[in-house]
């Protein structure tokens, strides 16, 4: 397990209005980091911030590349009459070559994943015409091409059924384990929290604490 | 037909317009920009007035007036600019202006009607030059930011969070579309080229879900509309605009209808 961020004494504010004081926290590779906490605590706000003060290293200390982070948001403008396929919607997240076309070692990158995440048999299907889970399964295999480091995922789950939850969530487990990967995952789901997190930020009252789950490590 | 001069001059005109609306009307319509290109084409119209009235050639003007333009929706409006009622606030002043600039000018309304529905039999060999170069140039540009603009394009709200350069990758395309509504419209104009920019593309996602796949069937729906038009054209001496543009509707009734056809 290595250190992949290091936030000390961080104050999270929108529009000068205080989130969350002195914050700090650690995130470490291979565990899955669970976000909780009331509506409008600033758990988006949190990783905004987070992401903005890349390049000052005062209170927030990546020790990754930027481009080795990915945000999955919780909302995209998919609609159901979204073109594009599956598999080339994954390809999108190749951005580290300038090349038009993908490279051999590319695409087999992209089969590798299409494969991790289950999605073999609908990779040439339009996205649009995918269910809300299997969605969910694209947008993070799409994070997943550019080989991250560090994932976080924003209410993924908040639309799913209790199965495709579950699901998701175990396919995310395997991958943090295979890619030695770290997850923050911001969720309402205290099942889904007590059930696969390894650790815990809550936040309440203009603070954020940082909890170990089930004692495993 | 094709012992003419002027025939194959619109016929290599065509096939590089084809070109531009395969490389381009792709990304319009997964930016879901196609009203904004609308607005584009009249601008455009006002910018050729503007050159008129000011003494400049018209394609000047008309790159004037639509990459400051461009420049103004990707800085400050780009959400704006897909909202209706901005749109037709747009359209009416441009237009607005553009008759005000061709009466400044005394220029008869001839002029109006060729630069809003072109003339494509009517070009010359500089026009054909023209376009050739802005084709070459446009390809180039959009093979080296391809991977950034197919992200962008395609997936808007995660490539701002994930990708680097993309607010000036948004900009750089509006220009790219600025000067192609602005040469193109030289040559069809105004009207036509953004039915060519938008409505082929349209159709191409029906048939193909890669992004190179819709490219071609975007390139070959226009290539064969503006063809299959300017042979219609020649034989019946009605408007080669009204049978380009009725073509290519044409190929967009059928790939809903085949869209429908394949759900069920």
């Amino acid at each position: 397990m290595s250190k992949i961020l290091s936030v000390k004494g961080l104050n999270v504010e929108v529009e000068n209005r205080s989130l969350i004081s002195n914050l700090s926290f650690d995130i470490y590779s291979n565990s899955l980091t669970c976000v909780t906490g009331e509506n409008g605590v600033g758990k988006t706000t949190l990783i905004k911030t987070l992401l903005k003060d890349y390049h000052q290293k005062d209170h927030v200390d990546f020790k990754i590349k930027r481009n080795q982070i990915k945000y999955i948001p919780q909302f995209r403008n998919i609609d159901d009459d979204y073109a594009l396929s599956i598999k080339n919607f994954i390809g999108l997240g190749l951005q580290n070559k300038f090349l038009p076309w993908l490279s051999m070692k590319e695409r087999r990158q992209i089969d590798a994943i299409i494969q991790s995440t289950d999605l073999s048999k609908i990779k040439k299907e339009p996205l649009g015409k995918a269910s809300g889970g299997e969605q969910q399964r694209v947008y993070f295999a799409q994070a997943l091409a550019s080989q991250p480091r560090l994932l976080i995922m924003d209410e993924t789950t908040a639309s799913l059924d209790k199965y495709a939850k579950v699901d998701l969530l175990k396919l995310v487990k395997s991958i943090i384990k295979k890619n030695h990967l770290a997850v923050m995952f911001i969720t309402h789901d205290p099942g889904l929290v007590q059930q696969f997190g390894d650790y815990n930020l809550h936040i309440a009252d203009h603070r954020g604490t940082m909890n170990r789950i089930g004692g495993q490590d | 037909m094709l012992s003419y001069a002027f025939m194959q001059y619109a016929f290599v005109a065509s096939f590089f317009i084809s070109i531009l609306c395969g490389l381009m009307g792709v990304f319009v319509v997964a930016r879901k920009t196609s009203f904004f290109t609308h607005t584009l084409s009249e601008i455009g119209f006002s910018g050729a007035a503007f050159g008129v009235f000011a003494g400049i050639s018209p394609i000047l003007g008309m790159l004037l007036f639509t990459i400051i333009s461009s420049l103004m929706i990707g800085t400050v409006g780009n959400r704006m600019s897909r909202r209706e009622s901005s749109i037709s606030v747009f359209s009416a002043v441009f237009i607005g202006l553009g008759i005000l600039f061709l009466s400044l000018a005394n220029s008869q309304s001839s002029y109006a009607t060729s630069i809003l529905f072109g003339s494509i039999v009517g070009i010359d060999f500089n026009d054909v030059k023209m376009l050739i170069s802005l084709s070459i140039f446009i390809i180039i540009i959009v093979l080296l930011m391809y991977r950034k603009l197919a992200y962008n394009s395609f997936d808007s709200v995660g490539s701002s969070y994930n990708a680097s350069y993309n607010t000036m990758i948004s900009i750089a395309f509006l220009i790219l579309l600025a000067s192609t509504v602005s040469v193109t419209a030289q040559v069809v104009g105004s009207l036509l080229i953004f039915a060519l920019l938008t409505v082929p593309a349209s159709a191409a996602q029906y048939f193909s879900h890669t992004i190179f796949g819709m490219m071609t069937l975007t390139f070959l729906f226009s290539l064969f509309g503006t063809w299959f038009g300017l042979y219609l054209s020649y034989t019946t001496n009605w408007p080669v605009s009204f049978f380009i543009a009725s073509i290519e509707g044409i190929i967009y009734l059928i790939a809903i209808i085949y869209n429908k056809l394949s759900d069920d």
